[in-house]
């Protein structure tokens, strides 16, 4: 693994290979050094800021039973990355319309009584996963390229990414701020929300189109496979832990952060992918609160 | 009392994409009634439920609703979803999110909000319960938690879809036992779709029957006198004769 990364470190980012390397043979180095690779100070604001975001939308996804458009999205930004390579494309531009047309069309068919919603989202994710693969063996061809949209790469942040988001994680900040007991009514009860004048509809289009942005940036570093974990873990793990709407949206903010820095420092100290690294300790935060809620109620 | 006209329905057609669903509806609902709405499944009693909640605009003639109940300011007790039952929130979330209809661009709720909001979580009996998770609650419970919600959103009109679903029978009698007491005591008129013919023959005023044989409005005495009544009387004869003085 470590050769690969190492190969991808070159591949990937000219000015860095040095450095790269040095990471490699790094015995002498303190943990605190890795701050001092651009790519990793692009990937923890990058990522902080992205796991944030995805923690928040996450908590009324999650309770909405939509937790499988989020995977469903994710395996569509896939095929659009695949697509923006092949069609020589900047893949953010290209992407975020796609995914976001994806996730207006997934939230009709999951609230539409006539579709077998589940059964729609995992027809339209593996169809966009075949299509990506396809596209990507005619391009390219099946390689180093196909494992790092997959699974992530956490060189795939560049500054543009990072400004994005910023700016997504300003979005969705003011969102929550503004909207904050709205998005609870509408995340409670769709129907009384309806009856009392809200503008249901308006609520889920945003909340749909922010979780579009943040799975496109996230994917690339998180890759296509894990992302949606990342929208899915600290809702899961908070709802355990918590009994008010407020503890577990706040509780999923930090625990998404905390994780995301925690899985970041490990994947840097063991050479182990960034992405599969972060929902591994996602998973054991879970697990552990799991024990936890189950101590509390015996 | 005075009684003022809170919805009034003429010839009214209610359906979906064009195709009727219910039709030649003539209703009104005045302050202090209590209307049951009985009748078949698929027959359209929640169309007509989201009719009168403003959800759905007439195919043909016309819903009048009082000024007082524009701005969504309608009590409404929806069926409850299975994402509900385990949902992460305080009653006291819960109850307040009924007045938000009231609420601008604020973060915080006002301190009249919250007052409201603990007035009516006393009056339906379960103000011990606001720091409760709303997923710790027996159905019962969460039924007058969403009660108490309701009520902050509105203090005229209550429109209920199958409130006992899901409740046991001590529950359920409970339920109904405070719908009387609101409608009575405090004015509120109640709209209720309902299985369940028992408390509509008791408590309401007025029954509204839908079927796909036609519709029937009118005391609960005309509707056990009438066609549609008569069935119902010859299939529930067994309950009459434990419960003589109800019926």
């Amino acid at each position: 693994m470590k050769e690969k990364n190492q190969k991808n470190f070159s591949a990937l980012c000219g000015l860095e290979i040095n450095q790269a390397e040095a990471t490699a043979t790094r015995c002498h180095m303190s943990l605190l050094d890795m701050f001092a690779f651009p790519f990793i100070q692009r990937a923890l604001i990058a990522g902080v800021l992205v796991s944030l975001c995805a923690a928040l939308l996450g908590v009324p996804l999650v309770l909405k039973r939509y937790s499988m458009i989020g995977d469903g999205l994710s395996h569509v930004s896939f095929g659009a990355l695949a697509m923006a390579v092949a069609l020589g494309f900047t893949p953010l531009y290209f992407s975020i319309p796609v995914v976001v047309a994806a996730a207006f069309l997934l939230l009709r068919v999951a609230d539409s009584p006539r579709w077998n919603s589940d059964a729609a989202i995992a027809v339209v994710s593996a169809s966009s996963l075949a299509l990506g693969v396809l596209v990507i063996s005619k391009t390219s061809g099946m390689t180093t390229d196909v494992d790092n949209y997959m699974f992530g790469s956490v060189l795939a942040m560049s500054k543009a990414d990072v400004a994005l988001s910023v700016v997504l994680c300003a979005a969705v900040l003011t969102l929550f701020l503004l909207f904050y007991h709205r998005i609870f009514a509408v995340t409670f009860d769709e129907s009384f929300s309806r009856a009392t004048g809200m503008r249901v509809e308006r609520y889920n289009a945003l909340l749909a189109i922010l979780t579009a942005l943040t799975i496109v940036l996230g994917m690339r570093m998180m890759g296509a496979m894990l992302i949606s974990s990342l929208v899915i873990f600290p809702a899961l793990t908070a709802m355990r832990i918590f009994r008010s709407f407020r503890g577990v949206t706040l509780c999923a903010a930090v625990t998404s952060v905390a994780c995301f820095c925690v899985g970041l420092t490990v994947s840097f100290a063991w050479s182990t992918p960034v992405g599969a690294t972060v929902v591994t300790v996602n998973l054991a935060l879970f697990l552990l609160a799991c024990g936890a809620s189950a101590l509390r109620r015996r | 009392m005075e009684h003022t006209d809170l919805i009034v329905c003429r010839d009214l057609s209610l359906g979906y994409e064009g195709h009727s669903v219910l039709s030649g509806l003539n209703l009104r609902v005045r302050s202090g009634d209590y209307l049951c709405v009985v009748g078949d499944n698929g027959s359209g009693k929640s169309t007509l439920l989201r009719g009168l909640l403003g959800l759905l605009p007439p195919l043909s003639g016309t819903i009048q609703r009082a000024a007082e109940l524009e701005r969504g300011a309608v009590g409404y007790l929806p069926q409850q979803t299975k994402a509900q039952r385990d949902f992460p929130a305080t009653v006291e979330e819960v109850v307040l999110s009924g007045c938000l209809n009231q609420k601008g661009l604020r973060f915080f709720y006002t301190a009249a909000q919250r007052s409201r909001a603990l007035m009516n979580l006393g009056k339906l009996g379960v103000l011990e319960l606001r720091g409760k998770s709303y997923r710790d609650l027996s159905g019962g419970q969460q039924q007058r938690v969403l009660l108490a919600r309701a009520l902050c959103a509105a203090s005229r009109l209550l429109i209920l879809d199958e409130p006992v679903t899901g409740l046991d029978p001590a529950a359920a009698q409970d339920l109904y036992k405070t719908l009387n007491y609101l409608n009575r005591k405090e004015g509120m008129a109640v709209v209720m779709v309902t299985h369940d013919l028992h408390p509509a023959l008791r408590d309401a005023g007025t029954v509204l029957h839908i079927g796909h044989g036609g519709t029937f409005l009118g005391t609960p005495a005309e509707y056990l006198a009438s066609p549609y009544g008569r069935r119902f009387k010859e299939a529930g004869s067994f309950l009459e004769r434990k419960e003589p003085k109800e019926l």
